[in-house]
């Protein structure tokens, strides 16, 4: 086609005569963009703060007492425990996978003044070091001393040698260890917490059973295994245990997170629909406007495809330069987005979360692409006569 | 796009049993009823009737915009209805020239660019501006209006720019409906002789419709057409 930047020129000049129109337009598309790109940002920005804060530990799988279990011939417990029998078959179950039984609880301590609550694990001293790090201190020996999480510490100047009163007898235990902060787990979460020994737990509570075991898989591969092995055993009759592995729950959960941020990202593309709309308003204002124009051009020789052309170039220009500027200022909203809600903007300059930008991009350039396109087929298909003689 | 072949001996223009005919709704319109004419190259045609005689039908085929209902049109040997709709606008671009009533400048483009658009089309943009200086000035238009828009010109002024953008790619044959009709009478005696000039100095065939018997006797021939028939030619 000759003069394909003839036809170009012919669209930037129509644009700068409507430039308020076209000015609206494009604002549109910048507004749409910018939708798109932010929520996409803080979707994402959102997904990566909650899987850093996980405990990634991939390995484990927990077990614990099927609410709703009656615990077989006892009809004295109310709630529900891990009996020995239970752990011993979990143990056989696990093969060479080591089996961490666990007593957990919470209640009401005193720390000098202040009484707040907090959760209690019993954990046999001779696992500790398997399932948790040290901070400060030393690691439980037999049964005297308490070793306590991080932020429990952090946040009631706790140290090595305090005192805290634990339960309505305000029993009297010191703590020996404090241990590194560990994030949320779906095992266990020792941050803010005081962890004992199984000994002191069990004559303290009086306690007769476990309320969950952890077990630590010796391969990755060994989990569906011993998962099904471990219901088997246990649940054949009557579902005694619920048993989940905490990858399983981490993939549901970054997989929950990243549904959200679609549906955001949806929401964003709405606003990009009403700019695509308000496109196709201002084209076919453009086409209907120009009929008498489009009927000359078509008298002294223009062919359709050139006609079609021009009106597509005015689309395409519409949606480059909104696009281009509403990709610089998602940017800006991305950042401001993910500073005011997350407070940390180094999610922002994440590779996934910037990538939001040029699909936003994408997204506003083919959106003012389909908006211009029935424009400009109706003014290439109309007739030079009947456009001639408009008025 | 290339065209067939055309002849260039013979007339440049022949209706054979032509007519038109629109459907509507109220009842089937007869614009054109059994036209044959022809014409030779090098003509200075009027064609005159009185209103929705069905002038302008007949030079919207004679300019490839419109194509009959019953019998054929030739323009330089070939039937407009085998073109392809590419085919018809090519031969607009390259051996017709438009000129109306209206003007019908493009309002975006000034004076030079609406000259230069046709030359465009056809030559890419590298497109000769000395060419269209040179037209623009053979239709008297002073310089100094060169990069007028056309809302910035006066009727007289915009007509010799659609001239001068009819004759850029130098067509053989120069359609015009009613020229002179939005021109008080001294300018539009000065649009006529610029077009006596061009059909008897340089050989151009011009098909011209009006209604005033004075613009008409700038014309070697005046064919008279009425309820859509040819009732005489002088
Ligand atoms: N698109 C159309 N649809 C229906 N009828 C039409 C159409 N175009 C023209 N006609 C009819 O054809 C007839 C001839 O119209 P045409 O425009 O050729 O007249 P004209 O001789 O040019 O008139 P004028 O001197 O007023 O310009 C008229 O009766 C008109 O109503
Ligand atoms: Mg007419």
């Amino acid at each position: 086609m000759a003069g394909g930047s003839l036809f170009f020129s012919l669209a930037v000049r129509n644009l700068q005569m409507h430039w308020l129109r076209s000015l609206l337009a494009a604002i549109g598309i910048i507004i749409g963009v910018m939708a798109i790109s932010s929520m996409g940002i803080l979707g994402n920005a959102f997904s990566l703060s909650i899987t850093n804060s996980l405990s990634s530990v991939g390995d484990s799988i927990v077990v614990t007492p099927h609410v709703g279990y009656q615990g077989g011939m006892s009809s004295v417990s109310t709630s529900e425990r891990l009996s020995d029998r239970q752990i011993e078959l979990i143990r056989r179950a696990a093969t060479n996978s080591k089996v961490f039984p666990i007593y957990a609880g919470g209640d009401r301590i005193k720390v000098q003044r202040d009484t707040l609550y907090a959760s209690i694990y019993g954990i046999d001293p001779k696992d500790l070091p398997t399932l948790l790090e040290i901070q400060k201190g030393q690691y439980l020996r037999g049964a005297s001393g308490v070793m306590i999480g991080a932020k429990l510490a952090k946040d009631n100047n706790l140290t090595i040698g305090s005192r805290i009163l634990i339960g309505e007898i305000e029993s009297g235990v010191r703590v020996v260890g404090i241990l590194k902060e560990r994030g949320m787990g779906f095992d266990i979460n020792p941050d803010n917490a005081i962890v004992t020994s199984d000994l002191w737990y069990r004559d303290f509570y009086e306690t007769r059973g476990h309320d969950q075991a952890i077990i630590k898989a010796a391969d990755i591969k060994d989990i569906e295994q011993i998962k099904s092995s471990i219901e088997k055993q246990l649940n054949k009759r009557e579902t005694e245990v619920d048993v989940y592995d905490t990858r399983m729950i981490l993939n549901s959960i970054t997989e929950t997170f990243g549904q959200i941020t679609l549906f955001t990202m949806a929401i964003g593309g709405i606003s990009l629909i009403v700019a695509g709309v308000s496109i196709f308003n201002v084209m076919m204002m453009s086409v209907m406007e120009r009929y008498k124009e489009i009927g000359i051009l078509r008298s002294i020789g223009t062919k359709r495809a050139e006609v079609r052309s021009m009106f597509i170039y005015e689309a395409l220009i519409l949606g480059l330069s909104g696009s281009a500027v509403g990709g610089i200022f998602s940017f800006a909203a991305g950042y401001l987005v993910v500073a005011v809600l997350m407070k940390d903007v180094s999610y922002l300059y994440n590779p996934a979360s910037l990538i939001q930008i040029p699909y936003g991009m994408a997204f506003g350039i083919v959106t003012s692409m389909l908006s211009g396109l029935y424009p400009a087929w109706k003014a290439s298909s109309l007739n030079p006569i009947d456009a001639l003689r408009h008025e | 796009m290339t065209l067939p072949i055309m002849t260039d001996t013979g007339p440049v223009m022949e209706f054979s049993g032509v007519s038109k005919i629109y459907p509507l709704a109220s009842g089937n319109v007869t614009a054109l009823l059994d036209i044959s004419l022809q014409v030779l190259p090098g003509e200075f045609i009027a064609i005159m009737g009185p209103s929705g005689s069905g002038k302008s039908t007949l030079l919207n085929m004679m300019g490839c915009l419109d194509v009959p209902s019953k019998g054929e049109v030739y323009i330089r040997g070939r039937s407009i209805r085998s073109l392809s709709d590419d085919q018809q606008t090519t031969l607009r671009r390259d051996e017709l020239g438009f000129i109306f009533q209206q003007f019908n400048l493009i309002p975006l483009l000034n004076a030079l660019e609406n000259v230069r658009y046709p030359l465009i089309l056809k030559n890419g943009m590298t497109a000769s501006r000395e060419r269209c200086q040179e037209v623009l000035a053979a239709v008297g238009l002073v310089p100094t209006l060169w990069y007028h828009r056309p809302t910035q010109l006066s009727g007289g002024q915009q007509q010799r720019v659609a001239i001068a953008r009819a004759l850029v790619n130098d067509p053989a044959i120069l359609l015009c409906d009613e020229p002179t009709g939005n021109l008080d009478t001294k300018t539009g005696q000065a649009i006529m002789a610029l077009l006596e000039q061009l059909c008897h100095d340089e050989g151009k065939t011009i098909i011209m419709v009006t209604h005033d018997p004075r613009t008409a006797e700038y014309a070697d021939r005046v064919i008279q057409i009425e309820d859509g028939r040819i009732r005489e030619e002088v």
